[in-house]
């Protein structure tokens, strides 16, 4: 039997393959680049990643709540995980900033580490992209799309059920006196409803079938630009917040308005040192942008990934796609925590005593 | 929008012509950051070799290095994505 071992893997992997292949797959990946409005306040939008980030500070909150509960000296249980995984952060960050600075650092960083982390590996679960409400692809509505997905109902939730079928609308149609027009959002309603109709026989389906493109109810946090855009401005805020207090505005300030030279009359120097100083303001905002596409282009590459890959080979090659996702999802949170701390640390051990005199 | 027929099959304003760009956005941009992270890790394991205790900083500071790198591949992804299926 031990020789048929590799011969019955090989096998066991083509039959998922194929199974995967024939009777699993989902329907042509729809991605969205920006996040889905699920209902509005007022003027304010509450899209599906906000709904997400939320659910992921609750948790936050109550894992922290439940391992500080009944406190003891020696950890057990949710105490001990909760304090391994904070003295984990806490070495990092004492090791990079140094004893002083690295209390001071300690929380932003531990925070920024756990809620990005966690917001990645909440967006792997099962029901992220799949359950949501439904915009159906109707000829009166505004919003216009076209390709849509054959809607069905499980327990009263719209849910992409793998081997759905996918619709595509046809690019034009021919109207009943001959003419052959374009569809697109801005179409005439007869147009729309025309190509609807006919997308609707050419997959089969009854004429009061719906189909649709799902919005999900959820959506992973960093999927959306904002999210990471929201870290990167407090990551910012906070490393010149750590410089300033550390040095006070003026000296501080003084990295980036480097004017003293030029006002003491040495003209080539001045105009270098002040140069520098806009440098460094540019090498600000280049870090902004730069932390927000890192941490959104991973995330969102992800997804992506995930989705193409549901469509073309789903079963096997899924399950590897899926662990380099968790992998990558506490990288980029390590990462982002580590980029912040080291700026940190850059902003208050700097030397700003060049101008002389100090 | 006009189509300048150029060869039977490539057409100057063809709509798949995007799909194009959008593949080579990506190759273009994925070549030189993967030569770079080819490059630190391969320092990193040298320095690695020659003093196996330094460990943890070295590989802290070799994924530091490496997330940097990555960053210039994911904004040509993302420029690629947004060409593919924004535009």
């Amino acid at each position: 039997m031990r020789r048929f071992r590799g011969l019955a893997i090989g096998l066991a992997v083509l039959i998922l393959v194929l199974a995967g292949f024939l009777f699993l797959r989902s329907p042509k990946p729809i991605i969205e680049l920006k996040a889905e409005t699920i209902f509005s306040i007022g003027p304010f939008n509450v899209t599906n990643t906000y709904i997400t980030s939320w659910i992921v500070i609750i948790f936050i909150s109550l894992f922290a709540y439940a391992a500080t509960r009944r406190m003891s000296l020696v950890p057990r249980g949710i105490q001990n995980l909760f304090e391994a995984i904070l003295e984990a952060i806490h070495n990092l960050v004492v090791n990079t900033a140094g004893e002083k600075h690295g209390r001071r650092f300690f929380p932003v960083i531990a925070t920024i580490f756990l809620y990005v982390a966690l917001c990645n590996w909440f967006g792997l679960l099962p029901f992220f992209a799949t359950v949501g409400k439904v915009e159906e692809i109707d000829a009166h509505e505004a919003a216009f799309h076209e390709k849509g997905v054959v809607i069905q109902q499980k327990a009263g939730l719209n849910v992409i059920m793998p081997a759905a079928d996918d619709v595509e609308l046809p690019e034009t149609v021919t109207l009943p006196d001959g003419k052959v027009e374009e569809v697109n959002a801005n179409s005439s309603v007869e147009v729309k409803q025309l190509a609807i109709d006919e997308a609707k026989k050419e997959a089969g389906l009854s004429e009061d079938a719906k189909i649709g493109v799902l919005i999900p109810f959820l959506r992973s946090v960093n999927t959306d630009i904002n999210g990471p855009l929201a870290l990167a401005v407090w990551s910012a805020i906070f490393v010149e917040f750590w410089g300033i207090s550390t040095y006070g505005f003026f000296r501080y300030g003084s990295k980036f308005f480097n004017f003293g030279r030029l006002l003491r009359g040495k003209i080539v120097d001045g105009v270098v040192d002040a140069f520098v100083g806009i440098l460094e303001f540019v090498a600000e905002a280049a870090r902004l942008i730069s932390f927000t596409f890192r941490l959104f282009g991973n995330i969102f590459a992800g997804e992506i990934l995930f989705l193409v890959v549901i469509f073309l080979a789903p079963l096997l090659f899924l399950d590897f796609v899926y662990v380099m996702e968790l992998f990558i999802g506490a990288i980029q949170a390590f990462i982002f925590g580590m980029l912040t701390l080291v700026f940190g640390v850059i902003a208050v051990s700097a030397p700003h005593a060049e101008s002389e005199g100090h | 929008m006009e189509l300048i027929h150029l060869f039977p099959l490539l057409e100057i304003g063809d709509p798949g012509l995007r799909f194009l760009a959008a593949g080579f956005a990506m190759a273009a941009g994925g070549f030189a950051p993967a030569m770079a992270i080819g490059l630190l890790v391969g320092r990193a394991m040298e320095a690695l070799g020659r003093n196996p205790e330094a460990q943890p900083v070295i590989q802290t500071n070799m994924i530091l290095g490496i997330a940097f790198a990555e960053a210039i591949a994911i904004y040509a992804l993302v420029v690629a994505v947004m060409i593919g299926f924004v535009f």
